[in-house]
């Protein structure tokens, strides 16, 4: 299964601080292990709020909302995309992240992905129409 | 934390840490099956106390160490090994003492002791099987139940396996190390080979009733990127590590609602996994910048990469997928090779020229028995009109296979023509 493991902003990562060396370090090495394991798929980190946008939908009218955005601690800065074999394992790499938040309290979350096995239904649909469009296409 | 909550926890920790546990254990006594049996104590011991104590900071240390300690005490209760038992208490003083500081100890050596384990595992004085069955236990920490529904045997039967492979490596004394020079290239040949026979096992099983099975492709996977971080700079590593990529990623277009197999011309490439794509196409890269474009898996990377880039089947570049397959049959010749390159003709000069080149493999004998050669060839004669005889090879390659849904989409193919669809 694959999980998304979400790393939340914090003042430091809002105002841009990058993280020292230590932290720096031991974040390549935690990325290393992942890597070695196997279990790495994918990871980004997001810039601050501060340099992104928010499309509001209300109704049928969509607003542009620019950042920065106050609610730091739901912000996501970071993510990592891991293969494993359950979520029990994806808490045991999470355990091992060196921690992201000095200063205060913070959660690394753990987000299961749906994959194909969970819309049986939709794929036939998606089967169906992908075939339609071959046809007309000519394929 | 319930019982069942910390078991699940310490499973998980057994996945991540047990094949350098093992590894480690192994180095130090020299004897790959007494590792494992010292690694499997620890573990008891583990879902003894966990469930009190909580699982502790540095799970594989507190399992290496313990391992260690009952290695010791079950050598002086054993005083017919009483020589060895110096011998390990020897060893085990020497490294103490040399290593004061276990957790950095265990970093240091972990690549060296996990890469000892995957050569040992894989022996060529093993069989195939043997080797299949050790290394998925090993070095997958996959349980004896698992191995055997992965590949349909009973349980007891994969139990017997991994018993006589770790004696036979005992017998023959299989030195615990990594193979140098000019014998390394054939022993991580026979690595490859393990890996690849699980992924494909799991791609394209060869019973059952199921047609894919992608739990034994994630398990191909990890192994195979587990190598890549070992073998950074053996370009063949890299090389398969891309093929099982982007061929995984085809895996949910692979099967029908259903459950009947997809083909690789009738798949719905919306629901190629492209992330998967990327990563094979990156890996095939790094193969290739190390000098191994002309590997065997490099070069089946490299064709897998011609379908992956195609965004319909009619855009794929079949002469470039030709010339790779003949490339691949200068490299590795084989019946099976000439088989996929007689369909790349096929599909880039005309059915004719194709079946040329499969008419020629009907006197392979090693071919006898492979369904896919009737199968190949009843597409060929199909699109050149001959209906009757494509109809009896299709029902030949039917007879032929031992995968069920297979049989039954060979079967269907074989009534269409004479419905005359």
């Amino acid at each position: 299964m694959r999980v998304m493991m979400i790393v939340k902003a914090t003042k430091d990562s809002e105002a841009g601080v990058m993280p020292g060396e230590p932290m720096l370090t031991d974040m390549m090495k935690f990325n290393e292990e992942l890597t070695k394991a196997g279990v790495l798929l994918d990871l980004g980190g997001l810039k601050p709020s501060s340099k992104s946008a928010r499309v509001r939908f209300s109704g049928s009218q969509r607003t542009v909302i620019d950042g920065p955005f106050a609610e730091t601690k739901e912000l996501i800065a970071g993510f990592w995309l891991l293969q494993v074999k359950s979520l029990e394992e994806a808490i045991e790499w999470a355990k091992r992240c060196p921690c992201p938040y000095d200063a205060s309290d913070g959660d690394i979350e753990i987000r299961p992905l749906f994959d194909m096995s969970d819309f049986p239904e939709a794929n036939a649909e998606t089967l169906a129409r992908a075939n339609q469009i071959d046809q007309k296409i000519g394929r | 934390m319930g019982a069942l909550e910390t078991h699940r926890a310490i499973d998980a920790v057994w996945r991540i840490e047990s094949a350098r546990v093992i590894a480690g254990l192994a180095r130090i006594v020299r004897d790959v099956g007494l590792a494992e049996e010292l690694a499997q104590d620890a573990l008891v011991v583990a879902l003894e106390r966990w469930p009190e104590t909580g699982i502790p900071a540095n799970p594989g240390a507190w399992l290496m160490a313990t391992a260690k300690h009952r290695a010791i005490d079950t050598l002086r209760r054993n005083r017919l090994v009483e020589r060895k038992h110096e011998e390990l208490g020897h060893a085990l003083a020497e490294r103490e003492r040399a290593t004061p500081d276990l957790a950095a100890a265990l970093d240091d050596d972990v690549g060296d002791d996990l890469l000892r384990l995957v050569f040992t595992c894989c022996h060529p004085v093993l069989s195939a099987e043997a080797r299949v069955a050790l290394t998925l236990r090993m070095l997958g920490g996959l349980s004896t139940d698992e191995i055997a529904r992965a590949f349909l045997v009973p349980e007891p039967t994969v139990a017997q396996r991994i018993v006589r492979a770790k004696r036979t490596l005992a017998e023959k004394n299989v030195p615990f190390e990594v193979p140098r020079g000019a014998e390394l290239a054939a022993r991580l040949s026979s690595v490859l080979a393990v890996v690849y026979l699980v992924f494909n096992e799991g791609y394209s099983a060869t019973a059952g009733v199921d047609w894919v099975r992608p739990a034994l492709c994630e398990d191909a996977l990890r192994l195979g990127r587990i190598l890549a971080g070992l073998l950074p700079a053996e370009p063949e590593v890299h090389g398969l590590v891309a093929l099982m990529e982007i061929q995984a990623s085809r895996i949910p277009a692979r099967v029908g609602p259903t459950g009947e197999p997809i083909l690789l011309p009738d798949q719905n490439r919306t629901l190629w996994d492209r992330l998967l794509i990327r990563r094979g196409l990156a890996a095939l890269a790094r193969a290739e910048a190390l000098g191994g474009a002309r590997g065997p898996y490099a070069l089946q990377a490299a064709i897998a990469a011609c379908h992956a880039r195609a965004a319909t089947a009619a855009a794929t570049d079949w002469t470039r997928i030709a010339g790779l397959y003949a490339t691949l049959a200068d490299v590795t010749p084989s019946p099976v090779v000439e088989l996929n390159r007689a369909v790349a003709v096929g599909m880039a000069h005309g059915p004719a020229a194709g079946l040329a080149l499969a008419d020629a493999l009907l006197a392979e004998p090693l071919l006898e028995s492979y369904h896919l050669l009737p199968s190949v060839r009843a597409d060929l004669l199909a699109k050149l009109g001959r209906a009757g005889e494509a109809r009896a090879e299709y029902l030949r390659a039917a007879r032929l296979t031992r995968n069920a849904r297979e049989r039954r989409l060979l079967e269907e193919r074989a009534a269409q023509l004479a419905a005359g669809t």
